[in-house]
Protein backbone atom coordinates (compact mmCIF):
# COMPACT_ATOMS: atom_id res chain seq x y z
CA UNK A 1 0.00 0.00 0.00
CA UNK A 2 1.32 3.48 -1.34
CA UNK A 3 1.19 6.03 1.42
CA UNK A 4 -1.43 8.89 0.58
CA UNK A 5 -0.66 11.79 -0.91
CA UNK A 6 -3.74 13.70 0.11
CA UNK A 7 -6.34 12.87 2.38
CA UNK A 8 -9.60 14.76 3.28
CA UNK A 9 -11.94 14.27 5.83
CA UNK A 10 -15.68 16.17 6.27
CA UNK A 11 -14.33 19.30 4.54
CA UNK A 12 -16.57 21.62 4.65
CA UNK A 13 -16.73 25.55 3.35
CA UNK A 14 -20.44 27.92 3.20
CA UNK A 15 -20.54 30.83 1.38
CA UNK A 16 -23.53 32.35 3.12
CA UNK A 17 -26.11 30.11 2.86
CA UNK A 18 -24.77 28.27 -0.04
CA UNK A 19 -22.56 24.90 1.51
CA UNK A 20 -20.32 24.83 -1.20
CA UNK A 21 -18.73 21.80 0.01
CA UNK A 22 -20.39 19.88 2.50
CA UNK A 23 -18.41 16.66 4.21
CA UNK A 24 -15.71 15.88 1.34
CA UNK A 25 -13.79 12.57 1.72
CA UNK A 26 -10.81 12.11 -0.72
CA UNK A 27 -7.64 9.38 -0.46
CA UNK A 28 -5.17 9.97 -3.05
CA UNK A 29 -2.09 7.54 -3.19
CA UNK A 30 1.17 9.09 -3.81
CA UNK A 31 1.77 8.64 -7.57
CA UNK A 32 -1.45 8.52 -9.12
CA UNK A 33 -3.90 10.97 -11.06
CA UNK A 34 -6.52 10.71 -9.15
CA UNK A 35 -9.74 12.62 -10.97
CA UNK A 36 -12.45 14.51 -9.06
CA UNK A 37 -15.62 15.25 -11.36
CA UNK A 38 -18.66 17.05 -11.59
CA UNK A 39 -20.66 19.68 -13.12
CA UNK A 40 -20.30 23.39 -13.04
CA UNK A 41 -20.76 24.53 -9.01
CA UNK A 42 -20.24 20.98 -7.60
CA UNK A 43 -17.46 22.23 -5.48
CA UNK A 44 -14.64 21.01 -7.24
CA UNK A 45 -13.01 24.46 -7.55
CA UNK A 46 -13.84 25.28 -3.75
CA UNK A 47 -12.27 21.99 -2.49
CA UNK A 48 -8.86 22.50 -4.79
CA UNK A 49 -8.84 25.70 -3.14
CA UNK A 50 -8.97 24.71 0.70
CA UNK A 51 -6.35 21.41 -0.62
CA UNK A 52 -3.95 24.40 -1.87
CA UNK A 53 -4.38 26.36 1.34
CA UNK A 54 -5.38 29.32 -0.67
CA UNK A 55 -9.14 29.08 1.93
CA UNK A 56 -9.77 28.04 5.07
CA UNK A 57 -12.10 25.14 5.56
CA UNK A 58 -15.14 25.51 7.78
CA UNK A 59 -15.18 22.16 8.71
CA UNK A 60 -13.18 18.92 8.43
CA UNK A 61 -9.26 18.63 7.96
CA UNK A 62 -7.28 18.02 5.17
CA UNK A 63 -3.51 16.57 5.08
CA UNK A 64 -1.31 16.88 1.80
CA UNK A 65 1.87 14.91 2.13
CA UNK A 66 1.14 14.91 5.85
CA UNK A 67 1.24 18.49 6.28
CA UNK A 68 -2.11 19.88 7.82
CA UNK A 69 -3.25 22.72 5.35
CA UNK A 70 -4.18 25.07 8.03
CA UNK A 71 -1.71 24.64 10.78
CA UNK A 72 1.05 23.67 8.49
CA UNK A 73 0.21 25.69 5.47
CA UNK A 74 3.42 26.98 4.84
CA UNK A 75 5.07 23.21 4.76
CA UNK A 76 1.94 22.26 2.16
CA UNK A 77 2.76 25.30 -0.40
CA UNK A 78 6.82 23.60 -0.36
CA UNK A 79 5.28 20.61 -2.63
CA UNK A 80 2.73 21.59 -4.65
CA UNK A 81 2.03 23.28 -7.95
CA UNK A 82 -1.97 25.14 -9.00
CA UNK A 83 -2.73 25.51 -12.33
CA UNK A 84 -6.59 26.44 -12.49
CA UNK A 85 -9.11 28.96 -13.45
CA UNK A 86 -7.95 30.92 -10.53
CA UNK A 87 -4.14 30.28 -10.63
CA UNK A 88 -3.03 31.99 -13.52
CA UNK A 89 -0.11 33.77 -15.12
CA UNK A 90 -0.14 37.94 -15.45
CA UNK A 91 -1.45 38.79 -18.46
CA UNK A 92 0.45 42.03 -19.25
CA UNK A 93 4.12 40.09 -19.39
CA UNK A 94 5.62 37.78 -21.94
CA UNK A 95 5.92 34.09 -21.53
CA UNK A 96 9.22 34.03 -20.84
CA UNK A 97 8.77 37.44 -17.89
CA UNK A 98 6.11 34.76 -16.16
CA UNK A 99 8.19 31.89 -15.61
CA UNK A 100 11.41 33.75 -14.63
CA UNK A 101 9.08 35.76 -11.97
CA UNK A 102 7.56 31.93 -10.93
CA UNK A 103 11.04 30.74 -11.05
CA UNK A 104 12.69 33.72 -8.12
CA UNK A 105 9.92 33.24 -6.69
CA UNK A 106 10.29 29.74 -5.69
CA UNK A 107 13.86 30.60 -4.80
CA UNK A 108 16.14 30.01 -8.35
CA UNK A 109 18.78 32.20 -9.02
CA UNK A 110 18.68 34.55 -11.69
CA UNK A 111 20.89 32.61 -14.15
CA UNK A 112 19.21 29.30 -13.41
CA UNK A 113 15.63 31.11 -13.35
CA UNK A 114 16.36 32.10 -17.10
CA UNK A 115 17.33 28.68 -17.79
CA UNK A 116 14.63 27.20 -16.69
CA UNK A 117 12.04 29.34 -18.43
CA UNK A 118 13.83 29.34 -22.02
CA UNK A 119 13.83 25.07 -21.57
CA UNK A 120 10.04 25.02 -20.28
CA UNK A 121 8.73 27.05 -23.08
CA UNK A 122 10.60 25.02 -25.59
CA UNK A 123 9.69 21.89 -23.70
CA UNK A 124 6.00 23.57 -24.48
CA UNK A 125 5.71 24.48 -27.51
CA UNK A 126 5.82 28.47 -27.00
CA UNK A 127 9.09 29.51 -27.85
CA UNK A 128 7.99 31.45 -30.76
CA UNK A 129 5.83 33.48 -27.95
CA UNK A 130 7.80 33.78 -25.52
CA UNK A 131 8.27 37.42 -25.78
CA UNK A 132 4.89 38.33 -26.95
CA UNK A 133 2.23 39.62 -23.74
CA UNK A 134 0.59 36.37 -22.46
CA UNK A 135 -3.02 38.15 -23.36
CA UNK A 136 -2.17 37.76 -26.98
CA UNK A 137 -1.96 33.77 -26.37
CA UNK A 138 -4.78 30.96 -28.00
CA UNK A 139 -6.55 29.38 -25.77
CA UNK A 140 -4.15 26.49 -25.74
CA UNK A 141 -1.42 28.08 -25.48
CA UNK A 142 -2.30 30.30 -22.52
CA UNK A 143 -3.22 26.58 -20.82
CA UNK A 144 0.25 25.50 -21.36
CA UNK A 145 1.91 28.65 -20.05
CA UNK A 146 -0.50 28.35 -16.83
CA UNK A 147 0.55 24.51 -16.51
CA UNK A 148 4.69 25.51 -16.99
CA UNK A 149 4.47 28.20 -14.45
CA UNK A 150 3.54 25.53 -11.71
CA UNK A 151 6.61 23.14 -13.09
CA UNK A 152 9.44 25.56 -12.56
CA UNK A 153 10.50 23.27 -10.04
CA UNK A 154 8.68 19.67 -10.42
CA UNK A 155 5.62 19.57 -7.70
CA UNK A 156 5.75 16.55 -5.61
CA UNK A 157 1.99 17.19 -5.91
CA UNK A 158 0.15 19.29 -8.53
CA UNK A 159 -3.46 20.29 -8.82
CA UNK A 160 -4.84 21.24 -12.07
CA UNK A 161 -8.36 22.38 -12.23
CA UNK A 162 -10.32 21.91 -15.06
CA UNK A 163 -7.09 22.31 -17.22
CA UNK A 164 -8.70 21.41 -20.23
CA UNK A 165 -11.74 23.19 -20.66
CA UNK A 166 -12.71 25.22 -23.49
CA UNK A 167 -9.54 23.80 -25.26
CA UNK A 168 -9.55 22.20 -28.89
CA UNK A 169 -8.84 18.30 -28.98
CA UNK A 170 -5.33 18.66 -30.30
CA UNK A 171 -4.51 21.36 -27.50
CA UNK A 172 -6.88 19.12 -25.00
CA UNK A 173 -4.26 16.08 -26.07
CA UNK A 174 -0.93 17.86 -25.31
CA UNK A 175 -2.39 18.44 -21.68
CA UNK A 176 -2.96 15.02 -21.32
CA UNK A 177 0.59 13.89 -22.43
CA UNK A 178 2.03 16.75 -20.26
CA UNK A 179 0.01 15.21 -17.11
CA UNK A 180 0.61 11.45 -18.09
CA UNK A 181 4.49 11.98 -18.79
CA UNK A 182 4.67 13.73 -15.20
CA UNK A 183 2.91 11.18 -13.54
CA UNK A 184 5.64 8.80 -14.71
CA UNK A 185 8.38 11.44 -13.42
CA UNK A 186 6.56 10.30 -9.78
CA UNK A 187 4.25 13.23 -9.47
CA UNK A 188 0.73 12.85 -7.77
CA UNK A 189 -1.75 14.53 -9.77
CA UNK A 190 -5.23 15.56 -8.77
CA UNK A 191 -7.57 16.98 -11.67
CA UNK A 192 -11.10 18.32 -11.99
CA UNK A 193 -12.80 17.92 -15.02
CA UNK A 194 -16.47 18.47 -16.58
CA UNK A 195 -15.41 15.95 -18.86
CA UNK A 196 -16.06 12.07 -18.19
CA UNK A 197 -14.06 11.21 -21.00
CA UNK A 198 -11.03 13.05 -19.47
CA UNK A 199 -11.43 11.68 -16.06
CA UNK A 200 -11.85 7.98 -17.91
CA UNK A 201 -8.51 8.89 -19.80
CA UNK A 202 -6.78 9.98 -17.20
CA UNK A 203 -7.45 9.16 -14.17
CA UNK A 204 -6.47 5.69 -11.71
CA UNK A 205 -9.35 6.64 -9.42
CA UNK A 206 -12.36 9.10 -9.65
CA UNK A 207 -14.83 10.98 -6.91
CA UNK A 208 -17.61 12.37 -8.41
CA UNK A 209 -18.95 14.81 -6.59
CA UNK A 210 -22.33 16.59 -7.18
CA UNK A 211 -23.48 19.61 -4.86
CA UNK A 212 -20.73 19.96 -2.41
CA UNK A 213 -20.47 15.86 -1.23
CA UNK A 214 -19.04 12.89 -3.16
CA UNK A 215 -21.50 10.85 -4.46
CA UNK A 216 -19.31 8.13 -5.41
CA UNK A 217 -15.92 6.74 -5.53
CA UNK A 218 -13.75 4.18 -7.81
CA UNK A 219 -11.82 3.28 -10.76
CA UNK A 220 -14.00 3.87 -13.90
CA UNK A 221 -14.69 0.31 -14.43
CA UNK A 222 -15.90 0.02 -10.91
CA UNK A 223 -17.96 3.19 -11.49
CA UNK A 224 -19.21 1.94 -14.70
CA UNK A 225 -19.93 -1.84 -13.34
CA UNK A 226 -22.31 0.32 -10.61
CA UNK A 227 -24.26 0.94 -13.82
CA UNK A 228 -24.36 -2.88 -13.96
CA UNK A 229 -25.77 -3.21 -17.57
CA UNK A 230 -24.34 -3.14 -20.84
CA UNK A 231 -26.22 -0.21 -23.09
CA UNK A 232 -27.36 -0.03 -26.66
CA UNK A 233 -27.00 2.83 -29.04
CA UNK A 234 -29.28 2.58 -32.06
CA UNK A 235 -28.87 5.63 -34.45
CA UNK A 236 -31.87 5.42 -36.97
CA UNK A 237 -31.71 6.23 -41.18
CA UNK A 238 -34.79 8.52 -40.75
CA UNK A 239 -35.96 10.02 -37.40
CA UNK A 240 -39.51 9.65 -38.80
CA UNK A 241 -39.38 6.06 -37.67
CA UNK A 242 -38.09 6.87 -33.96
CA UNK A 243 -41.93 5.44 -32.99
CA UNK A 244 -41.59 2.23 -34.45
CA UNK A 245 -37.96 1.12 -33.76
CA UNK A 246 -38.60 2.18 -29.96
CA UNK A 247 -41.74 -0.19 -29.71
CA UNK A 248 -39.42 -2.75 -31.45
CA UNK A 249 -36.69 -2.11 -28.75
CA UNK A 250 -39.28 -2.69 -26.03
CA UNK A 251 -40.90 -5.41 -27.14
CA UNK A 252 -37.75 -7.36 -27.96
CA UNK A 253 -35.41 -6.44 -25.41
CA UNK A 254 -37.82 -6.30 -22.61
CA UNK A 255 -36.05 -2.54 -21.21
CA UNK A 256 -37.79 0.77 -21.98
CA UNK A 257 -35.91 2.53 -24.20
CA UNK A 258 -34.24 6.64 -23.47
CA UNK A 259 -35.57 9.56 -25.23
CA UNK A 260 -32.31 11.34 -26.56
CA UNK A 261 -31.90 14.75 -27.50
CA UNK A 262 -30.69 13.55 -30.92
CA UNK A 263 -34.01 12.38 -32.54
CA UNK A 264 -32.60 9.48 -34.41
CA UNK A 265 -30.80 8.09 -31.42
CA UNK A 266 -32.10 5.64 -29.38
CA UNK A 267 -30.59 4.22 -26.32
CA UNK A 268 -31.65 1.37 -23.92
CA UNK A 269 -30.12 -0.75 -21.21
CA UNK A 270 -28.85 -3.84 -22.79
CA UNK A 271 -29.82 -7.18 -19.91
CA UNK A 272 -28.20 -9.93 -22.40
CA UNK A 273 -26.50 -8.83 -25.35
CA UNK A 274 -27.38 -11.53 -27.61
CA UNK A 275 -30.84 -9.90 -27.89
CA UNK A 276 -29.34 -7.49 -30.26
CA UNK A 277 -29.34 -9.93 -32.89
CA UNK A 278 -32.76 -10.54 -32.76
CA UNK A 279 -33.62 -6.74 -32.61
CA UNK A 280 -31.77 -6.64 -36.12
CA UNK A 281 -33.64 -9.11 -37.44
CA UNK A 282 -36.49 -7.24 -36.62
CA UNK A 283 -35.68 -4.20 -36.99
CA UNK A 284 -34.84 -5.18 -40.80
CA UNK A 285 -37.91 -7.34 -41.22
CA UNK A 286 -39.78 -3.68 -40.35
CA UNK A 287 -37.77 -1.87 -42.93
CA UNK A 288 -35.94 0.31 -40.19
CA UNK A 289 -33.16 1.40 -41.66
CA UNK A 290 -30.15 1.34 -39.10
CA UNK A 291 -27.11 4.26 -39.56
CA UNK A 292 -25.62 2.82 -36.70
CA UNK A 293 -25.97 0.56 -34.02
CA UNK A 294 -23.85 -0.69 -30.93
CA UNK A 295 -23.65 -2.50 -27.79
CA UNK A 296 -21.23 -0.67 -25.20
CA UNK A 297 -20.42 -0.46 -21.47
CA UNK A 298 -21.97 2.22 -20.12
CA UNK A 299 -20.04 5.84 -20.53
CA UNK A 300 -19.39 7.77 -17.33
CA UNK A 301 -22.05 10.32 -18.57
CA UNK A 302 -24.29 7.05 -18.32
CA UNK A 303 -22.97 6.59 -14.95
CA UNK A 304 -23.17 10.33 -13.53
CA UNK A 305 -27.05 10.28 -14.72
CA UNK A 306 -27.71 6.89 -12.56
CA UNK A 307 -25.50 8.34 -9.32
CA UNK A 308 -27.31 11.78 -9.20
CA UNK A 309 -30.66 11.27 -11.29
CA UNK A 310 -29.68 14.49 -13.62
CA UNK A 311 -27.18 14.94 -16.57
CA UNK A 312 -23.66 16.11 -16.01
CA UNK A 313 -24.30 19.46 -18.07
CA UNK A 314 -27.52 20.37 -16.10
CA UNK A 315 -26.85 22.78 -13.69
CA UNK A 316 -29.30 25.68 -14.49
CA UNK A 317 -30.42 26.05 -11.37
CA UNK A 318 -26.94 25.86 -9.37
CA UNK A 319 -24.62 28.96 -9.45
CA UNK A 320 -20.98 28.84 -10.18
CA UNK A 321 -18.79 28.55 -7.26
CA UNK B 1 2.12 27.57 -35.69
CA UNK B 2 3.67 24.41 -35.31
CA UNK B 3 2.55 21.23 -35.31
CA UNK B 4 5.32 19.01 -33.20
CA UNK B 5 3.44 16.97 -30.65
CA UNK B 6 5.14 17.03 -27.27
CA UNK B 7 5.85 13.60 -27.16
CA UNK B 8 9.28 14.15 -27.33
CA UNK B 9 9.78 17.54 -25.44
CA UNK B 10 8.05 16.67 -22.46
CA UNK B 11 10.91 14.87 -21.50
CA UNK B 12 12.89 17.78 -19.85
CA UNK B 13 9.40 18.81 -18.07
CA UNK B 14 9.61 15.32 -16.28
CA UNK B 15 13.41 15.97 -15.68
CA UNK B 16 12.87 16.72 -11.78
CA UNK B 17 14.46 20.01 -10.54
CA UNK B 18 14.09 19.93 -6.87
CA UNK B 19 13.09 22.95 -5.00
CA UNK B 20 15.51 25.08 -3.63
CA UNK B 21 14.90 27.20 -0.35
CA UNK B 22 12.10 30.16 -0.57
CA UNK B 23 13.43 33.02 -1.28
CA UNK B 24 14.07 35.65 1.54
CA UNK B 25 11.35 38.33 2.19
CA UNK B 26 13.36 40.99 0.87
CA UNK B 27 13.78 39.10 -2.64
CA UNK B 28 10.14 38.02 -2.82
CA UNK B 29 8.98 41.52 -2.34
CA UNK B 30 11.88 42.83 -4.83
CA UNK B 31 11.05 40.30 -7.40
CA UNK B 32 7.08 41.08 -7.43
CA UNK B 33 7.90 45.08 -6.99
CA UNK B 34 10.28 44.02 -10.75
CA UNK B 35 7.09 42.41 -11.97
CA UNK B 36 4.56 45.62 -11.30
CA UNK B 37 7.58 48.16 -12.84
CA UNK B 38 7.44 45.05 -16.08
CA UNK B 39 3.79 46.09 -16.10
CA UNK B 40 4.66 50.06 -15.96
CA UNK B 41 6.39 49.50 -18.96
CA UNK B 42 3.83 47.60 -20.89
CA UNK B 43 1.32 49.82 -20.18
CA UNK B 44 2.52 53.17 -20.14
CA UNK B 45 -0.43 54.89 -19.60
CA UNK B 46 -1.14 54.36 -16.25
CA UNK B 47 1.70 57.00 -15.64
CA UNK B 48 -0.93 59.52 -17.11
CA UNK B 49 -2.03 60.61 -13.70
CA UNK B 50 1.72 61.31 -12.77
CA UNK B 51 2.78 62.91 -15.96
CA UNK B 52 -0.30 64.99 -17.93
CA UNK B 53 -1.72 65.32 -14.96
CA UNK B 54 0.00 67.21 -12.68
CA UNK B 55 0.91 69.53 -15.83
CA UNK B 56 -2.19 70.65 -16.10
CA UNK B 57 -2.80 71.67 -12.88
CA UNK B 58 -0.06 73.76 -12.36
CA UNK B 59 -0.46 75.44 -15.52
CA UNK B 60 -4.04 75.82 -14.67
CA UNK B 61 -3.63 76.87 -10.91
CA UNK B 62 -0.65 79.25 -11.28
CA UNK B 63 -2.61 81.03 -14.46
CA UNK B 64 -5.91 81.01 -13.05
CA UNK B 65 -5.63 82.20 -9.59
CA UNK B 66 -2.11 83.21 -9.17
CA UNK B 67 -2.95 87.03 -9.67
CA UNK B 68 -5.88 86.80 -7.74
CA UNK B 69 -4.96 84.82 -5.03
CA UNK B 70 -1.30 86.50 -4.76
CA UNK B 71 -1.04 89.45 -6.72
CA UNK B 72 1.35 87.68 -9.39
CA UNK B 73 1.84 84.45 -10.82
CA UNK B 74 5.03 84.14 -10.34
CA UNK B 75 4.28 84.83 -6.62
CA UNK B 76 1.78 81.80 -6.85
CA UNK B 77 4.06 79.85 -8.54
CA UNK B 78 6.76 79.61 -5.47
CA UNK B 79 3.66 78.92 -3.11
CA UNK B 80 1.95 76.31 -4.82
CA UNK B 81 4.25 74.00 -7.02
CA UNK B 82 5.14 72.58 -3.43
CA UNK B 83 1.67 71.90 -2.52
CA UNK B 84 0.85 70.63 -6.01
CA UNK B 85 3.58 68.22 -6.02
CA UNK B 86 2.26 66.77 -2.67
CA UNK B 87 -1.18 66.60 -4.05
CA UNK B 88 -0.05 64.44 -7.45
CA UNK B 89 1.77 62.19 -5.50
CA UNK B 90 -0.91 61.71 -2.72
CA UNK B 91 -3.38 61.47 -5.20
CA UNK B 92 -0.86 58.34 -7.07
CA UNK B 93 -0.97 56.64 -3.91
CA UNK B 94 -4.89 55.78 -4.87
CA UNK B 95 -3.92 53.69 -7.44
CA UNK B 96 -2.23 51.02 -5.21
CA UNK B 97 -5.44 50.01 -4.10
CA UNK B 98 -7.02 50.00 -7.53
CA UNK B 99 -4.74 47.97 -9.21
CA UNK B 100 -4.26 45.31 -5.88
CA UNK B 101 -7.97 44.78 -6.60
CA UNK B 102 -7.58 44.15 -10.12
CA UNK B 103 -4.68 41.86 -10.07
CA UNK B 104 -6.94 40.04 -7.32
CA UNK B 105 -9.71 39.47 -9.60
CA UNK B 106 -7.48 37.52 -12.19
CA UNK B 107 -6.35 35.17 -10.02
CA UNK B 108 -2.54 35.80 -10.23
CA UNK B 109 -2.60 36.63 -6.90
CA UNK B 110 -3.94 33.15 -6.09
CA UNK B 111 -0.83 31.61 -7.83
CA UNK B 112 1.18 33.64 -5.37
CA UNK B 113 -0.71 32.45 -2.04
CA UNK B 114 0.26 29.02 -3.03
CA UNK B 115 3.80 29.70 -3.37
CA UNK B 116 6.25 29.51 0.04
CA UNK B 117 6.84 32.68 -0.18
CA UNK B 118 6.53 35.25 2.85
CA UNK B 119 2.83 37.00 2.47
CA UNK B 120 3.05 40.48 2.51
CA UNK B 121 5.71 40.10 -0.39
CA UNK B 122 3.10 40.25 -3.06
CA UNK B 123 1.75 43.84 -1.24
CA UNK B 124 5.22 45.01 -0.11
CA UNK B 125 6.36 44.43 -3.77
CA UNK B 126 3.52 46.15 -5.08
CA UNK B 127 3.40 48.95 -2.61
CA UNK B 128 7.40 49.27 -3.85
CA UNK B 129 7.02 49.42 -7.40
CA UNK B 130 4.06 51.99 -7.03
CA UNK B 131 7.05 54.64 -5.65
CA UNK B 132 8.68 54.91 -9.39
CA UNK B 133 5.14 56.77 -10.01
CA UNK B 134 5.94 58.91 -7.25
CA UNK B 135 8.98 59.88 -8.46
CA UNK B 136 7.66 60.45 -11.83
CA UNK B 137 5.51 62.70 -10.68
CA UNK B 138 8.19 64.25 -8.36
CA UNK B 139 10.21 65.09 -11.53
CA UNK B 140 7.71 66.24 -13.52
CA UNK B 141 6.42 68.76 -11.22
CA UNK B 142 9.61 70.06 -10.38
CA UNK B 143 10.89 70.31 -14.66
CA UNK B 144 7.46 72.16 -15.46
CA UNK B 145 7.56 74.39 -12.27
CA UNK B 146 11.30 75.41 -12.88
CA UNK B 147 10.85 75.63 -16.36
CA UNK B 148 7.85 78.51 -15.28
CA UNK B 149 10.40 80.00 -13.18
CA UNK B 150 10.52 77.91 -9.35
CA UNK B 151 13.44 78.77 -7.72
CA UNK B 152 13.43 76.82 -4.45
CA UNK B 153 15.86 78.66 -2.30
CA UNK B 154 17.22 75.45 -0.29
CA UNK B 155 18.97 74.12 -3.21
CA UNK B 156 19.15 70.61 -4.77
CA UNK B 157 19.88 68.74 -1.56
CA UNK B 158 16.89 70.11 -0.11
CA UNK B 159 14.85 69.27 -2.58
CA UNK B 160 15.72 66.10 -2.93
CA UNK B 161 15.20 65.88 0.75
CA UNK B 162 11.76 67.27 0.39
CA UNK B 163 10.85 64.66 -2.40
CA UNK B 164 11.85 61.84 -0.44
CA UNK B 165 10.00 62.95 2.43
CA UNK B 166 7.15 63.02 -0.04
CA UNK B 167 7.78 59.68 -1.17
CA UNK B 168 7.91 58.44 2.50
CA UNK B 169 3.96 59.66 3.23
CA UNK B 170 2.61 58.27 -0.22
CA UNK B 171 4.17 54.76 0.80
CA UNK B 172 2.77 55.59 4.37
CA UNK B 173 -0.51 56.51 3.02
CA UNK B 174 -1.01 53.82 0.23
CA UNK B 175 -1.29 51.01 3.08
CA UNK B 176 -4.95 52.57 3.21
CA UNK B 177 -5.85 52.25 -0.54
CA UNK B 178 -4.08 48.89 -0.35
CA UNK B 179 -6.40 47.90 2.84
CA UNK B 180 -9.59 49.19 0.57
CA UNK B 181 -8.52 47.31 -2.37
CA UNK B 182 -8.54 44.43 -0.86
CA UNK B 183 -11.76 44.23 1.38
CA UNK B 184 -13.43 46.39 -1.36
CA UNK B 185 -15.96 44.09 -4.16
CA UNK B 186 -14.75 46.10 -7.24
CA UNK B 187 -11.64 47.81 -8.53
CA UNK B 188 -14.83 50.53 -9.51
CA UNK B 189 -15.94 51.08 -6.00
CA UNK B 190 -12.10 51.31 -5.04
CA UNK B 191 -12.03 54.11 -6.80
CA UNK B 192 -15.02 55.84 -5.73
CA UNK B 193 -14.32 55.42 -2.32
CA UNK B 194 -10.56 56.47 -2.30
CA UNK B 195 -12.00 59.60 -4.07
CA UNK B 196 -13.97 60.59 -1.17
CA UNK B 197 -11.28 60.45 0.72
CA UNK B 198 -8.73 62.39 -1.25
CA UNK B 199 -11.30 65.28 -2.19
CA UNK B 200 -10.79 66.45 1.49
CA UNK B 201 -7.64 65.69 2.09
CA UNK B 202 -6.01 67.56 -0.30
CA UNK B 203 -8.04 70.66 -1.52
CA UNK B 204 -9.45 71.15 2.10
CA UNK B 205 -5.79 72.00 2.86
CA UNK B 206 -3.11 74.55 2.42
CA UNK B 207 -2.38 72.88 -1.24
CA UNK B 208 -3.72 75.78 -2.87
CA UNK B 209 -4.14 78.70 -0.45
CA UNK B 210 -3.21 80.36 2.62
CA UNK B 211 -5.73 78.93 5.12
CA UNK B 212 -6.36 81.86 7.12
CA UNK B 213 -8.92 83.74 5.39
CA UNK B 214 -10.48 80.08 6.05
CA UNK B 215 -14.12 79.99 8.45
CA UNK B 216 -13.10 78.38 11.66
CA UNK B 217 -14.52 74.92 11.47
CA UNK B 218 -12.62 74.64 8.02
CA UNK B 219 -9.34 75.67 9.28
CA UNK B 220 -9.28 73.72 12.44
CA UNK B 221 -9.66 70.64 10.22
CA UNK B 222 -6.64 72.13 7.50
CA UNK B 223 -4.24 72.58 10.91
CA UNK B 224 -4.62 69.26 11.26
CA UNK B 225 -4.92 67.48 8.39
CA UNK B 226 -1.72 65.60 8.06
CA UNK B 227 -1.31 66.65 4.39
CA UNK B 228 -1.41 70.32 5.37
CA UNK B 229 1.64 69.48 7.85
CA UNK B 230 3.30 67.86 5.11
CA UNK B 231 2.91 70.64 2.33
CA UNK B 232 4.21 72.81 5.08
CA UNK B 233 7.29 70.81 5.99
CA UNK B 234 7.94 70.33 2.19
CA UNK B 235 7.65 74.06 1.42
CA UNK B 236 9.61 74.86 4.27
CA UNK B 237 12.78 72.51 3.29
CA UNK B 238 12.63 73.55 -0.32
CA UNK B 239 12.79 77.17 0.78
CA UNK B 240 15.72 76.72 2.54
CA UNK B 241 14.04 76.62 5.90
CA UNK B 242 13.02 73.91 7.54
CA UNK B 243 10.11 73.39 9.91
CA UNK B 244 10.86 71.04 12.49
CA UNK B 245 7.31 70.84 14.08
CA UNK B 246 5.40 70.31 10.45
CA UNK B 247 8.28 67.49 9.75
CA UNK B 248 7.66 65.91 12.68
CA UNK B 249 4.30 65.75 12.46
CA UNK B 250 4.56 64.27 8.93
CA UNK B 251 6.58 61.31 10.16
CA UNK B 252 4.66 61.01 12.88
CA UNK B 253 1.16 60.78 10.45
CA UNK B 254 3.06 58.16 8.59
CA UNK B 255 3.87 56.27 11.26
CA UNK B 256 0.29 55.88 12.65
CA UNK B 257 -1.10 55.42 8.95
CA UNK B 258 1.25 52.46 8.75
CA UNK B 259 1.12 51.06 11.98
CA UNK B 260 -2.94 51.17 11.63
CA UNK B 261 -3.17 49.66 8.32
CA UNK B 262 -0.03 47.62 7.50
CA UNK B 263 -1.66 44.84 10.18
CA UNK B 264 -4.77 45.42 8.84
CA UNK B 265 -4.06 45.26 5.47
CA UNK B 266 -2.03 41.93 5.67
CA UNK B 267 -4.67 40.53 8.01
CA UNK B 268 -7.16 41.34 4.83
CA UNK B 269 -4.84 39.86 2.43
CA UNK B 270 -4.44 36.49 4.74
CA UNK B 271 -7.88 35.93 4.67
CA UNK B 272 -8.66 37.04 1.29
CA UNK B 273 -10.49 34.36 -0.14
Amino acid sequence: MTPLAIEAHGLVKTFGENRAVDGVDLAVRAGTVYGVLGPNGAGKTTTVRMLTTLLRPDGGSARVLGHDVVDDADEVRKFIGLTGQYASVDEDLTGTENLVLQSRLVGLSRSQSKARAAELLESFDLTEAASRPVKHFSGGMRRRIDLAASLVVTPDVLFLDEPTTGLDPRSRGQVWDIVRDLVAGGTTVLLTTQYLDEADQLADRIAVIDRGTVIAEGTSAELKASVGRSSLHLRLADEAQRDLAERLVAQTLDTIPHRTPEAAVITAPVADPDLVADLMIRLRAEGVGIDEIGVQRPSLDEVFLTLTGHAADDDTERSAA
Amino acid sequence: MSTTTLDQPVRTVATRVERPNPPSPLSASLTLGWRSVLKIRRIPEQLFDVTFQPVIFILMFVYLFGGAVAGSTQEYLQFVLPGILVQTVVMASLYTGISLNTDIGKGIFDRFRSLPIWRPAALVGALLADSIRYVVAAVVCLAVGMAMGFRPGGGVAAVVAACLLVLVFAFSLSWIFAFLGLTMRSAGAVQGVSMLAMFPLTFASNVFVDPSTMPGWLKAWVDVNPVSQLVTAVRGIMAGNPDAGAIGWSLVGCAVLVAVFAPLTVRAYRRKS
